[in-house]
């Protein structure tokens, strides 16, 4: 057994069941009794819902119940809730509109649930939706945001004036205006953050059961954070109390922000199995997923820079538009606000900056976070905004980066948009990352590839994201409605193994392995006597699950908390045993020791002790070795870091190649170097699809043009180069672990290399700036349409 | 209904099935056969390929009546009958080839293949070719690449043995 704790590159504790075909799924669960929905879905953007007939569904075989709206709305049920408030400038909430689980009266985008057909088989619950009949009376549709803002647009919905959800503002917009006025120089640069699937391989699914003997209920479903899923779905749509509901998120096909959200489908599936007294479970076909899964992005902005004679940057002013789609998903209002104009600083030292975002109603899926979540869109407008100074002003991309730059001495360093940076030295990662990419001997790769008849470019970000969320009264200030603590049970057996119960939730980041290695670091217990039990909240005491990269720092940091707990109570077991008094006990190696002797005890002896309590401070202690830490974080963490990105053009075709991609990450401590670069690379390749290939394309009308495989392009193997990745690394000041979060660096940070990179290689045909994706047909019509300058001069 | 034979990691099977049955329906619903995934409706992402006589086809793509008098291998037929892993396993845990796992027992048959029908060895290219067929979202394939490049030389030493 070699070094297991934290540092250590040890192999996945769960990839044997993985790779041999033994991974649990939601949909490789199948209960006794069990019949199957079908989601009869509105085929089109925005109508009137005059009829439904569901009676030759009814009679359909295999058929044993039909649902609709209807069904719905004679029960004490309640729509789909959203967890987060924005207010407006003015100081009004945001327009907050129903979200019902069943269209009731109209469907507002193309997949809206309309009716449920629950049969013996999918086959034929989805043979007799197709005898429901539906009259619809079509309505105009806006899916857009621009046509969705402009005067006499389709109204979403009655009573929302201008699709507006909301019109919020940060910063002093005076001053910076004043900043403006006086500045040498103003950038301005329009640009659109592409709307994005999230696509996990594995396509939702949810099953419901109800125990007809103890009236329970459990939900199995493919949730990145079960306990939330109770508490919404219980508490405000269907009224089950917690201790009559159970979640389970078995293993979970990735995630990446879409499996965060409660669905109308998870509702479906527990009250229809209480309603026929059987279970029901539903799987969605990949065409379901795309019109049903929340979608990402989607930004329209203007930003302008005001800066001085030198470059320096002297103030920000933004305006977003942001798209919600038709409903509010759970945390959609606060991804375009908190998580994105909070970050407008960047690793710059802006000294003010003022943004205005409105959120906007359009006939499309639900908008929500994607890998990344705001930080994404942030850094897109901020580095290509950096380079389009630099482009307008001559000044050098990196010595214009270096010289706004947060110096490393600065922390803790404020920002004028609410968030104090704790750690980070921003030089280093670019003067390791220009390294390791050979930035300064590029123009002969350049030169080159020109002799090939190929246009290279070369392009770079320096970002910084805010992650570990996040402070319970601090979002509660901004209009969270569910605190952002985690929580961890440490079981200490009474022969010494271990199990760690975590809020937390793993689908693809590994943590049956890395929060292991925490116990192997803390309590010296050898990794394959740790078990990591995730993902069921008949067994876990509360979480608030995995996203925003917060599992280790927030999750993690509960786990160190309740082990303090457990030595601190082992070390009192162990003075009795040693008859030492306990501030002489020392707790090192699993093994308790009183200072300066060779007397100890192991924690197996002590945790043999504290279940069989025979020789034992009972009158003192409590017997048991049981732990429970809930952990509220301090501080958001802020990663950050220098993507470096390098493409060939063909002229002839447009197609862009990605022939090289750098990453160099502070990600505060790292547990397992493995893992963290298996992150980044993921999430690199999934920044590199939204830059070159990925696009959800509605027609005007809100038709979904981009709705399968076959019509959005996912990445595959041959689009996404060798990925260097490396860290250079600060530690987090405030959690116990000094560890940042590495989940979304990836997508956060290379979009805008990339796209640096293409503007770059283009340069010659006089291009300041392309919006994503880069697809071929975009470039070559660029290069078609600048021929005859070119060749003119 | 009619009637399927088919042996499915050395056991034979005969099982009654409808028409319209696709063969990774048979494997998953009849045969209880979970490792193999279905990812998407239109054969394009990869999850649920397996060997039919020895050659990776997406079960999603074929009747279960297709598959009538053949011999097939699943994720979960492919490790030894004592447990020991295949070293295209192997080498996907060694290089942490693999993260939620949902694509992963598709990728590992379409790269036992790939392996299988390239003895000469493959060339990195020929890899992220090979691979155009399964999708990933987690892993942006580079370790995918690195594990089965990794395997080819432990596999054909095996054969050679």
């Amino acid at each position: 057994m070699g070094f297991e704790g934290i540092g250590a590159s040890v192999r996945r504790k769960e990839d044997v069941r993985f790779l041999s075909g033994r991974g649990n799924y939601t949909d490789d669960i199948n209960r006794p009794g069990q019949l199957h929905a079908y989601i009869k879905r509105a085929d089109r953007p925005h109508a009137r819902i005059d009829a439904i007939d569901t009676a030759a569904a009814g009679k359909a075989p295999g058929v044993v119940r039909v649902f609709t709206g209807a069904d719905i709305a004679a029960e004490n049920i309640g729509g789909i809730p959203c967890g987060w408030q924005i207010h407006n400038k003015d100081g009004s909430p945001m327009a907050e509109p129903m979200h019902p689980v069943l269209a009731v009266g109209k469907v507002r985008h193309v997949g809206d649930p309309v009716a449920v057909v629950i049969a013996d088989s999918r086959q034929a619950a989805k043979n007799a939706a197709e005898l429901i009949e539906i009259d619809y009376t079509d309505l105009p549709a806006v899916a857009n945001l621009t046509d969705a803002v402009a005067a006499g647009a389709p109204e979403v919905h009655d009573g929302v004036a201008g699709n507006l959800c909301y019109d919020w503002v940060i910063g002093d917009k005076a001053v910076v205006d004043g900043v403006f006025a006086s500045a040498h120089r103003v950038v301005k640069l329009d640009l659109t953050n592409n709307r994005l699937i999230p696509n996990a391989m594995e396509p939702r699914a949810a099953i419901g059961d109800y125990d007809t003997s103890s009236g329970d209920y459990t939900l199995y479903t493919t949730s990145q954070n079960p306990h939330v899923i109770r508490l919404l779905m219980g508490a405000f749509v269907l009224h089950i109390p917690e201790n009559k509901l159970r979640v389970v998120a078995p293993d979970v096909g990735g995630g990446f922000g879409s499996k965060i959200y409660h669905y109308a489908e998870e509702a479906i599936v527990t009250w229809t199995a209480g309603k026929v007294r059987r279970p029901v479970k539903w799987t969605a076909e990949r065409s379901e997923s795309f019109m049903s899964d929340a979608h990402g992005r989607d930004h329209v902005s203007t930003a302008e820079m005001a800066i001085d004679k030198d470059g320096v940057f002297l103030g920000l002013r933004i305006t977003t538009l942001a798209n919600m789609g038709a409903y509010l998903s759970t945390f959609a209002p606060a991804v375009p606000t908190y998580l994105y104009a909070t970050l407008l600083a960047g690793v710059y030292k802006t000294p003010v900056i003022y943004c205005n975002v409105k959120a906007v109603f359009t006939n499309t899926v639900p908008v929500d976070a994607y890998r990344g979540a705001g930080r994404p869109e942030a850094t897109y407008l901020l580095e290509r905004l950096v380079d389009a100074i630099a482009y307008d002003t001559g000044i050098d991309k990196i010595e214009l980066r270096r010289k706004n730059f947060i110096p490393a001495d600065a922390f803790p360093y404020q920002t004028p948009v609410a968030l104090q940076y704790d750690s980070g030295d921003y030089q280093t990662t670019l003067n390791v990352a220009l390294q390791t990419a050979g930035w300064d001997s590029f123009e002969a790769r350049r030169a080159e590839a020109k002799r090939r008849g190929k246009l290279r470019g070369i392009g770079i970000s320096t970002y910084l994201e805010a992650c570990g969320i996040a402070p319970s009264a601090v979002v509660g200030s901004l209009g969270a409605r569910a605190g952002l603590y985690e929580v961890a049970n440490i079981r200490v057996h009474p022969t010494g193994s271990v199990t760690v119960f975590t809020g937390t939730h793993s689908h693809g980041q590994g943590h049956e392995t890395t929060l292991a290695q925490l116990v192997v670091d803390q309590l010296g217990v050898p990794l394959d006597q740790v078990e990591v039990v995730h993902g069921d909240t008949a067994k876990i005491p509360f979480g608030m699950g995995t996203y925003g990269s917060r599992s280790l720092a927030v999750g993690g940091s509960a786990m160190v908390k309740a082990m303090d707990k457990i030595i601190a109570k082992g070390k009192k077991i162990a003075a009795h045993l040693l008859e030492a008094s306990v501030q002489d006990i020392e707790f090192k190696d699993n093994t308790f020791t009183v200072a300066g002797t060779d007397r100890s005890k192991t924690l197996t002896d002590v945790s043999l002790a504290a279940y069989v309590p025979h020789n034992y401070p009972i009158e003192e202690l409590e017997p048991g070795l049981d732990e429970t830490a809930f952990y509220d974080p301090k501080n958001f963490t802020f990663p950050g870091g220098c993507h470096i990105a390098e493409v060939e053009i063909d002229p002839e075709t447009g197609v862009v190649e990605m022939v090289n991609f750098i990453a160099v990450d502070d990600v505060g401590r790292v547990v397992n170097p493995m893992i963290v670069e298996g992150q980044v690379q993921g999430g690199v390749a999934q920044g590199i699809g939204q830059a070159l290939f990925e696009s959800a394309i509605y027609d005007p009308d809100g038709q979904l043009l981009s709705g399968s495989f076959m019509d959005y392009t996912m990445p595959r193997a041959n689009d996404i180069p060798p990925l260097s990745v490396a860290t250079e690394n600060t530690m987090c000041t405030h959690n116990p672990l000094g560890s940042k979060g590495c989940g979304e660096v990836g997508a956060i940070g290379s979009p805008p290399a990339v796209m640096n990179a293409v503007v770059d290689a283009l340069k010659e045909y006089g291009v300041r700036h392309l919006e994503m994706p880069a697809t071929a047909a975009k470039i070559w019509s660029i290069i078609q349409s600048a021929q005859p300058r070119i060749a003119a001069e | 209904m009619p009637q399927v034979t088919l042996t499915v990691n050395g056991q034979q099977h005969e099982v009654e099935v409808e028409g319209r049955t696709l063969l990774v329906e048979l494997l998953r619903e009849k045969l209880g056969l979970t490792g193999t995934h279905v990812g998407c409706d239109t054969s394009q992402c990869g999850a649920c390929v397996v060997h039919i006589d020895g050659v990776s086809v997406k079960s999603c793509t074929q009747l279960a009546l297709q598959a009538d008098g053949t011999n097939i291998t699943t994720i979960e037929g492919l490790a030894a009958a004592d447990g020991t892993l295949h070293p295209m396993q192997e080498m996907f845990r060694e290089h942490h080839a693999l993260q939620c796992g949902f694509c992963t027992p598709g990728m590992v048959m379409t790269a036992v293949d790939l392996v299988q029908s390239h003895p000469d060895g493959l060339s990195e290219k020929e890899i992220r070719e090979g691979l155009e067929g399964n999708l990933c979202r987690c892993t942006g394939y580079h370790n995918i690449v690195k594990a089965i490049a990794a395997a080819h030389p432990l596999m054909h030493a095996e054969a050679a043995e």
